[in-house]
């Protein structure tokens, strides 16, 4: 570990040195290295006496115990830090007011430099959502962006799962200890982005729980990192709501996929519409919207390739009379048996076969025993 | 010889075996010695027996009394050897002719008046006494029970003194009339048919899958799980399956009631009907498979041939759900005690209920569960169970408009759709095709034997290795889909199982399969 991670990591540890302070100071200082190293009159004389405190709190070395602790965690699980001062850090989230002062990432950590699109949503999804985040986060993946989410389940794993599938990159932002993943059920997909070149990420040091507090200071990093935010299916009172309001204010664009009025997990997403947020219905206008600000970011290496697709394939060709008529039935507002039933059109038997060959043919999708189409 | 035999028969499991009450009375300072491993209850019978006797106006021998309940080994419960000692110790003092004992097996408990009463297993009592040729003399509060017996002579009694009246020819016991009971039966038989039509299955209002679901799972023996929201009438439904099974045979129904009979629990009225148990949530897997020191029938052996229905799943405790699963192969279940092994039947079709999470509710804006808490929830009915429920249905909450509509149809008092009584015929016709093709019904059917009665077509296997992939269907998952498809098509008459078939076997299948939660 060099000098100035080495700093930054003892600065974590010394009492009243908040991230506040840290960032105050290192406006001044440039570099954690020259605050405890360069001498104290370069410093204005307001800072004099904050100075001269952590410099004595390094000498006593009550630090020690906790730097070497996360140290050899770190070494254990292959991780690194990145500080705040370091060329690494993600410029992205360097404009970011309130940026972590230190980063443990696993993995590439060429990626956090990459032009990102946080993929964010319920932890809760449906089946239409789920497919939704897979297939754009495959689509923008393939094309070059990196895909950045939280790792936790519904719509953050089907994103980066979807990412991995499109063979591009994909970061995963923590709100837990870099190894303590976190739900376990993803395990073995956080293991799957680091053999893919991708990245995970947190601002918390090793071994911390998932604590609820720290899932809200998490979702700020992940539309710092971003230039978008795309919301695929979100509740009224959610994370991914949380991570739309810190886009804002962190001036990035924000995208939300309409879905039915009847579903509770499209609420936060038409809210958001309302408030202003862009109306995607398809991944390509994401992109649109971005080249504005891909231009500025001077990103000529990174070759973003994303492919128009052809026009919408149309349905399926072999469908049987009966299926037709039952899609013609089905609405795209979910609708149980006993309704469709109530038409008089098909006996409860013939139905259930209908809905399944629907079902397997892509066309429709069932929750919680209610179905709905999907093309 | 002052020595008397009378035969009598102890209760052990479904088991009747023959007792002999063998009573000498010798010379010597007077007592009452009881030997052959009689428990407490047995012990007390010499109180009950000496005051019968004397309130009886007879008298009780001032002798050496020792009574043996032979086969020693055998251990014995109960009051049920009451009126055999009493009548073994009149004939050994010859109070009563002891020439045509052997023609006679006793059964019941004496009142210290003298009165008969009735004890609990007179049933396979009754159908041993059968075997043995010989006419069975109880108390008259269990004859009905023992009439079920065909062909048995029954001698019924209400009193100590009609038996030595009997025996000593002065006024004879009459015949359990079994025309009347044969009126009785047809009579409850018809009854339970047209009884109630508050239970039938037509009067759910709605929730047309998870009736069909019902109609496949009765055609094939198959368990089932409802799986929903409270209040979308899974109980409701379950309760309404005994109306459309087929009626149990004679052999069934006598099997059912001698467990009635062991358990205590009398004459089943009607006798023909399937059982219905509902255990509650708390119940002890003792409580649920039997025991007991002398093991006593479970909740499974009491819904042997019907239903056991257990509502809210998740809720019983996972070591009770566990131990269903050996007797939901075998059909039976052996219970080991220190005191006896009893084997006692248990063939019974599982009906399950439970809520799709915690708070019921997923799925609407009510549900606050995390995905780790329904995770949980569902867990606790294991694997192993699961694969052993082929249909799982999704019920969903009524729509308020079908309510009402429901109700509008009622008004004009004509309930729409088919009666049980139909729907039970085509329920019979379905499995009788099962049981002449393989003997045995759908649900019980093994991978192999699926192989050769349900042979995929290429088309077919295309179709379900399709399905596998996009629902996620396990092996097991997947013979569960075959199983079902069979009685599908044998609700329909379909010798061949056709696609059909099997998408509609698809759609009986829990949502948590269709969704990998990556």
């Amino acid at each position: 570990m060099d000098r100035e991670c080495h700093y930054a990591l003892v600065s974590q540890h010394l009492d009243k040195f908040t991230a506040k302070f840290q960032r105050q100071l290192l406006e001044q200082a440039q570099t954690y290295c020259a605050i405890f190293e360069r001498s104290v009159d370069d410093f204005p004389e307001s800072f004099h006496p904050l100075l001269d405190n952590l410099r004595k709190q390094y000498e006593r070395a009550t630090w020690r115990e906790a730097v070497d602790l996360i140290t050899q965690r770190l070494a254990d699980c292959g991780a690194h830090i990145i500080p705040a001062t370091s060329a690494d850090y993600p410029d992205q989230l360097r404009q970011v007011g309130g940026a972590p002062c230190l980063l443990y990432i696993r993995g590439n950590i060429e990626n956090l430099h990459l032009p990102q699109i946080a993929v964010v949503g319920s932890r809760r999804m449906t089946r239409g959502g789920g497919d939704n985040a897979r297939t754009w986060s495959e689509y923008l993946a393939a094309g070059g962006f990196a895909v950045t989410s939280g790792l936790a389940h519904g719509v953050d794993g089907a994103a980066h799962s979807g990412a991995l599938d499109g063979g591009g990159k994909t970061i995963a932002v923590m709100a837990t200890g870099i190894d303590a993943i976190y739900p376990r059920a993803h395990l073995k997909l956080a293991e799957q982005i680091i053999d893919q070149d991708g990245t995970l990420v947190t601002e918390f040091e090793p071994r911390t729980k998932p604590l609820a507090t720290n899932f809200p200071s998490r979702n700020r990093i992940i539309s710092g990192l971003s230039l978008g935010v795309l919301v695929v299916e979100a509740a009224l009172r959610s994370g991914s709501l949380i991570t739309a309001r810190y886009a804002l204010e962190q001036n990035r664009e924000v995208f939300a996929i309409p879905g039915s009025i009847h579903n509770p997990q499209s609420r936060g997403c038409h809210y958001l519409i309302k408030q202003g947020a862009h109306l995607v219905e398809k991944a390509e206008e994401i992109v649109d919207q971005l080249k504005g600000a891909l231009s500025g970011l001077a990103l000529d290496a990174i070759p973003i390739n994303v492919q128009r697709p052809s026009a919408a394939a149309p349905l399926e060709p072999n469908l049987e009379t009966d299926e037709l008529k039952l899609l013609s039935l089905l609405g795209f507002e979910p609708a149980d048996i006993d309704s469709l039933i109530a038409d008089g059109l098909f006996s409860a038997a013939e139905l259930s076969r209908l809905l399944v060959a629907l079902e397997m043919k892509g066309l429709i999708e069932s929750q919680n025993g209610r179905y709905q189409r999907l093309k | 010889m002052s020595l008397a035999v009378v035969n009598t028969r102890a209760k052990l499991g479904i088991n009747a075996p023959l007792v002999s009450v063998e009573v000498h009375l010798s010379n010597g300072l007077p007592s009452f010695h009881m030997v052959g491993l009689p428990e407490t209850a047995v012990k007390e019978s010499k109180d009950r027996v000496r005051s019968a006797i004397l309130n009886s106006h007879f008298d009780f021998p001032a002798r050496r009394i020792t009574v043996n309940l032979a086969p020693a080994e055998l251990p014995k419960e109960g009051s049920r050897f009451d009126l055999a000692i009493a009548v073994a110790i009149l004939a050994a003092s010859g109070q009563v002719p002891r020439d045509h004992l052997d023609q006679y097996e006793f059964i019941g408990e004496l009142a210290l008046s003298g009165d008969t009463r009735g004890v609990d297993a007179v049933l396979p009592a009754a159908l041993g006494c059968l075997h043995q040729g010989k006419q069975l003399i109880i108390s008259r509060h269990n004859a009905e029970e023992a009439a079920l017996v065909d062909g048995l002579e029954i001698l019924p009694c209400t009193h100590l003194l009609d038996i030595s009246g009997h025996l000593l020819k002065q006024t004879e016991l009459s015949l359990w009339d079994s025309a009347q009971l044969e009126s009785i039966k047809s009579a409850k038989q018809n009854n339970s048919r047209e009884s109630d039509n508050q239970s039938q299955l037509n009067q759910v209002i709605g929730q047309h899958h998870a009736k069909r679901a019902l109609e496949i799972s009765a055609s094939g023996g198959h368990n089932l799980l409802f799986y929903g929201p409270p209040g979308t009438g899974k109980t409701m439904l379950a309760s309404r399956l005994p109306g459309i099974l087929p009626p149990l045979n004679n052999q069934q129904a006598l099997e059912v009631a001698s467990i009635y009979s062991v358990a205590g629990k009398g004459v089943r009225q009607p006798i023909w009907a399937r059982p219905f148990r509902a255990p509650h949530h708390t119940a002890s897997s003792a409580a649920l498979v039997g025991g007991g020191s002398s093991p006593r029938p479970g909740e499974i052996s009491l819904a042997h041939q019907g239903v056991l229905f257990l509502d809210e799943l998740p809720e019983f405790s996972r070591s009770v759900l566990e131990v269903l699963r050996e007797p939901m192969e075998s059909g039976e279940i052996n219970i080991s005690r220190v005191a006896a092994q009893v084997c006692y039947p248990a063939n019974f079709q599982l009906i399950a209920a439970m809520n799709p999470c915690p708070c019921g509710y997923l799925g609407s804006q009510r549900c606050r569960c995390t995905p780790d808490q329904i995770n949980r929830y569902r867990g606790k009915i294991s694997g192993p169970l699961l694969d052993r429920i082929d249909l799982q249905v999704q019920v969903t909450p009524i729509e308020n408009n079908q309510l009402l509509n429901q109700q509008q149809v009622n008004h004009k008092d004509q309930p729409k759709g088919e009666s049980d009584r139909q729907i039970q015929q085509r329920i019979c016709v379905a499995r009788e095709r099962q049981l002449k093709r393989q003997g045995k019904t759908n649900s019980q059917l093994s991978s192999e034997e699926l192989k050769t009665i349900c042979p995929l077509s290429s088309e077919q296997r295309h179709m379900m290795d399709h399905a596998i992939t996009r629902f996620g269907l396990s092996t097991r998952g997947f013979y569960r889909v075959l199983r079902v498809a069979r009685s599908i098509a044998d609700l329909a008459g379909r010798e061949q199982v056709i696609s059909e078939d099997y998408q509609e076997a698809l759609s009986y299948r829990i949502a948590s399969e269709q969704q990998s939660t990556r």
